[in-house]
């Protein structure tokens, strides 16, 4: 969904819980989203990992998908295993294109009777005509008209089980039907901080309902997409039209697990999803290039768009996600580098004309600490 | 009353007793940047023209730059925001203060916005 600037804003339904907690709004993805609230991207990034935050991430699309052989009609259009994928489980994929590139990532959730896509704001509008134009024989393809909210951190386990006593114990990708406040809610336990968390999808009616309701237990604090995309960064994580765009292909983007073992393996069954020519060479055979995180040596950060160097000035490739690592105090980076390039560890950037050294560090940069 | 000279850059500099003049950036900015993570400075004794660039400051979200629209000699940085650059966030015209300067003429300053002529410039932004 391109948003140009003089198209109206689209307000999610806490827009005025945000405005009465001061948040700083911003423009993303044609939202009008905070971006972080009067404490600040750190103290907010910091209260995450340390105890637990709210996030409004109701932004992100929401389509639910029923009918007959949806699970083998969603395998023609992601690399991942969902005929599989049992009733109340989840799964992180990827909507390919004939050249192996990345279309959106996505989170698939097979209900009892129809399949939940979460999708990326920017992408949600092709991705809902996509999936129309792919799956014409499927009828019931429709959004979801709910807003999804975040809780997430060390905290988020003792704050949801108070509401129902079995969210404690759900498997992490896993979903569950429950009552917050008597309000329908569908909570997976999943995030996107490399912490222990939930996302609960609920009626864009009742809404804020739910989120003034979970905020009213003092260990949630309100967190903006400032703090998100610093926590998703230095978990490792990526995010679509940085890290991944039509141009990287899940292997390049070092999510080979995304690929179905039933696809990878010596008795590999038949493919029909696209790029899978592209995408399973490159799983026997590797990429081109690999994404890689890298720390930079200085306390300056290093952003998107800056090309890496080996040590010859050859350009090696390039970050396409960077900023402050808050929870280890120093910037931290990703990008893209050519495969030529791996086994060196002799990288720079040049920033300003000054020369920085990156050193190749194994993703994430923080350790998840997802529920197992 | 403040003697704090602006620019439309929103830098603040204010002429001290001794001669030398204190830029730092205004409160406006450091809201603007949100958290502050870094910020280069220049070198001590450093000359430097109208409009160069005089240290960079990087937050969670953005890198800025700090220009002033004059010309003149580093005589100090402020030291303390190589390892505290979040003092530019809690005390942005104190501690948090960038370089002190020598420029040719303190008159110069006087091209510059006063406070209440910058509070206006900013309402309007």
């Amino acid at each position: 969904m391109k948003n140009s600037q003089s198209e109206e804003l689209l307000k999610t339904p806490l827009y005025s819980l945000h405005n009465e907690l001061n948040a700083r709004m911003v423009a993303f993805a044609g939202y009008e989203m905070p971006v972080q609230y009067p404490t600040g991207i750190r103290n907010e990034h910091d209260y995450t990992r340390n105890t637990a935050s709210l996030f409004d991430i109701s932004h992100m699309g929401q389509i639910e998908i029923k009918g007959d052989n949806v699970a083998q009609a969603l395998e023609t259009l992601v690399p991942s295993e969902i005929c599989g994928l049992q009733t109340h489980h989840q799964r992180y994929t990827v909507f390919t294109n004939d050249n192996g590139g990345i279309l959106d990532d996505l989170m698939v959730t097979r209900l009892t009777d129809s399949f939940l896509l979460v999708v990326n704001a920017a992408c949600k509008i092709q991705d809902f005509q996509y999936l129309k134009k792919q799956l014409n024989n499927i009828s019931g393809i429709e959004w979801v008209d709910a807003a999804l909210l975040a809780v997430q951190g060390p905290d988020a386990q003792r704050i949801m089980s108070q509401f129902n006593n079995s969210l404690a114990e759900m498997p992490f990708l896993s979903a569950m039907q429950t009552r917050i406040d008597g309000i329908d809610c569908l909570v997976h336990r999943c995030g996107y901080t490399g912490e222990d968390g939930y996302e609960i999808s609920v009626s864009a009616g009742h809404a804020e309902q739910l989120a003034r309701h979970l905020l009213r237990d003092e260990r949630l604090k309100p967190a903006g997409l400032g703090a998100r995309d610093s926590l998703r960064l230095e978990a490792g994580l990526c995010l679509y039209g940085h890290d991944l765009d039509e141009s990287s292909t899940p292997i390049e983007a070092d999510l080979n697990w995304v690929v179905a073992k039933k696809y990878r393996s010596d008795t590999a069954q038949p493919t029909n999803f696209p790029g899978a020519d592209i995408i399973l060479s490159q799983v026997h055979n590797g990429a081109g290039r690999i994404r890689r995180g890298f720390l930079p040596d200085s306390k300056m950060p290093v952003r998107e768009g800056a090309t890496i160097f080996n040590s010859n000035g050859e350009k090696a490739g390039i970050i396409t996600s960077g900023g402050y690592g808050q929870s280890i105090g120093k910037p931290v980076c990703m990008g893209y580098l050519d495969i030529k390039y791996e086994d060196s560890n002799d990288y720079h950037v040049n920033i300003r004309g000054k020369d920085i050294s990156l050193i190749k560090t194994p993703l994430p940069f923080v350790r998840h600490r997802y529920y197992k | 009353m403040s003697n704090e000279k602006y620019t439309e850059d929103h830098e603040w500099l204010r002429p001290e007793e001794d001669g030398t003049v204190t830029v730092g950036i205004t409160d406006y900015a450091q809201e603007q940047l949100g958290d502050i993570v870094f910020i280069e400075l220049p070198e001590t004794g450093a000359s430097f023209e109208a409009d160069s660039e005089m240290a960079i400051v990087e937050s969670v979200k953005a890198a800025g730059d700090v220009k002033i629209p004059l010309a003149g000699e580093v005589l100090e940085v402020n030291e303390r925001l190589v390892d505290e650059p979040e003092l530019v966030n809690s005390d942005p015209i104190g501690e948090g203060w960038f370089i002190k300067i020598s420029i040719n003429s303190i008159d110069d300053l006087n091209s510059l916005m006063d406070e209440s002529q910058y509070q206006e410039f900013i309402s309007d932004l």
